[in-house]
């Protein structure tokens, strides 16, 4: 070994190991930012759900849930009729996007190449984009002209356009992250590439795609434009897809708008369920659907 | 003569991984493949049970028999190769499901449905791996929760399971401590009455301790094969001694 050539770059200045205060300062304005913005955010989220609580609260009893609407000026009304719209519309339309939407994105995250696949990611960040009474127009369209009436059938066709994106975006996103190796693995055992995709590759992606679906489940749970004139609404207890149908939004729509103070208690109250109902469904679905063996997330 | 490559060349795009290599895979012995970082020999070991297909750009040339049969063109179902050529990767890579599923799926996949006959052959499998009195208790638990070198004989036993003809090791230690190494080389002389090894390793000792017959591959060419032994202290090509002596590599 021949000593090392002399080199001529200046040694690093010797400094005290302490962090400088201008650093200090810089990361405390910096973690203070943070914290300030995601405190806005859950504050603007409390106020919302403390004064839907508030308003609601008193005027959920076991009537709302079991009674019919009453005419105004009676009591004991109820929403039983929207609370059973909401579920089946809510379940038609996710009978409809969920596979459309999980095939579709396990499409674009296996074989998304080429110009088909920059055309389907492309019209489905559209669709994601697209104002929801675009959906209610377009099965209006489609199925209320036809059909020559409203329907819970095509209320439940725009509920899933709207669906579809979120579901097809969430579900590439996820699969895409399920590393190579693990595709290898499956692919060495002389397992076909179907057999990976779904028993491997999808299993592995399970708990983002759930979430995936959650959310357009949320979402089209509130969805009040898209059924004002797809599923319109109907004041008795209907589970006949081809008649219309109530659901809960649409209902507190109604009377929320309406001149009278005991339909904006049930509006309220209405609102108060919905966004109860969502996020335990959303709780129990992650919570069943959560894997022992999860690799990622 | 269990395998034999013919004038087999490997493209990625324009770039030639492994060109125009021909080597012979006895029966029941262990190959060891060893070489720089970038030589070609896990894109060798990977056209043997067509992994390489998997690999976009990927064109293969010459051919690979498996006891006699070709194992590339139209006619040839890659998954049933796979069925008889199994691999364990670099990296252990057991699937997000509990121990005994890990093994189980491959069984599952080839048919095997009978409840009796998998439990049966999933600890067969990973009494071979030499993990059955480590994990016997927690069969249930998932595959992640385990060490990284049992992990990598978790992906044996899944291999061994379905059992393979031939065994593909790209470098199945390299990523374990020094017990965990030993235990997989053992492993590694045990299954040579069974099957048909083919190990990938940077490691010479490790060669040398495992294999019967050595191929020495350099920029994408395969220099000089034979005996271990032979390879270790009386190397034919200039090449093979500068590399086994540490010249460079």
């Amino acid at each position: 070994m021949t000593a090392p050539a002399r080199t001529t770059v200046a040694a690093p200045t010797r400094r005290s190991p302490t962090i400088s205060s201008s650093r200090k300062a810089m990361n405390n304005v910096m973690l203070g930012l943070c914290v300030a913005a995601t405190a806005l955010t859950l504050a603007v989220l409390a106020w919302i759900f403390g004064y839907v609580l508030i308003q609601g609260a008193r005027h959920v009893n076991l009537a709302f849930f079991t009674n019919l609407p009453a005419p105004v000026g009676e009591p004991d009304g109820g929403f039983l009729n929207a609370l059973v719209g909401t579920a089946i519309m809510v379940g038609v339309a996710s009978a409809i996007a969920i596979p459309i939407g999980v095939f579709a994105g396990i499409y674009l995250a296996e074989f998304g190449v080429g110009w088909l696949a920059w055309t389907v990611r492309f019209v489905n960040d559209t669709l994601n984009a697209t104002p929801s009474i675009v959906a209610g127009l377009f099965a209006y369209t489609l199925i209320v002209l036809e059909t020559h009436r409203f329907s819970a059938f095509a209320g439940s066709v725009a509920l899933a356009v709207l669906m579809i994106p979120t579901i097809t975006r969430t579900t590439e996103e996820m699969i895409r992250l399920v590393p190579r190796a693990l595709r290898e693995g499956a692919l060495a055992l002389g397992v076909p590439e179907w057999g990976m995709t779904l028993q491997i590759v999808l299993p592995a992606a399970a708990s983002g795609v759930v979430t995936g679906i959650m959310l357009a489940v949320a979402r089209v749970s509130g969805e009040t434009a898209a059924l004002l004139f797809t599923a319109f609404n109907n004041r008795f207890l209907s589970a006949s897809l081809n008649e219309p149908m109530s659901s809960v939004p649409v209902q507190v729509y109604t009377y929320a708008i309406a001149p009278y103070e005991d339909w904006h208690h049930q509006a309220w109250a209405g609102a108060l369920v919905l966004v109860t109902l969502v996020a335990c469904f959303s709780a129990a679905v992650r919570l069943a659907t959560r894997n022992r063996h999860q690799s990622l997330t | 003569m269990k395998m034999r490559a013919s004038h087999l060349t490997v493209r990625y795009g324009a770039k030639v991984a492994i060109k125009d290599v021909s080597i012979d895979i006895h029966a029941n012995q262990v190959l060891a493949l060893i070489g720089p970082s970038g030589c070609g020999k896990s894109t060798f070991l990977r056209s043997l049970n067509r992994m390489n297909d998997t690999v976009p750009g990927v064109s293969v040339t010459g051919q690979v028999q498996l006891d006699g049969e070709p194992i590339y063109g139209p006619e040839v179902d890659a998954v049933l190769v796979r069925r008889r050529v199994g691999m364990v990767f670099q990296k252990s890579n057991p699937f997000p499901k509990s121990i005994f599923e890990n093994v189980a799926y491959g069984l599952r996949v080839g048919g095997l449905r009978e409840r009796g006959a998998v439990a049966d052959r999933v600890e067969q499998a990973l009494r071979h791996a030499a993990l059955w009195d480590e994990v016997k208790d927690r069969l249930h638990e998932s595959g992640l929760g385990l060490s990284g070198g049992q992990q990598q004989r978790l992906c044996i036993a899944r291999a061994l399971a379905v059992e393979p003809e031939v065994l593909l090791m790209d470098e199945p230690a390299s990523a374990l401590d020094p017990i965990a190494t030993a235990k997989v080389e053992e492993l590694v002389s045990d299954l040579r009455d069974q099957l048909t090894i083919v190990i990938v390793t940077h490691n010479m000792q490790q060669a040398a301790r495992v294999s019967q017959r050595t191929g020495f591959f350099y920029m994408g060419k395969l220099v000089e094969v034979g005996e271990t032994t032979q390879i270790f202290t009386r190397p034919k090509e200039r090449e093979t001694e500068d590399y086994i002596t540490g010249r460079f590599g």
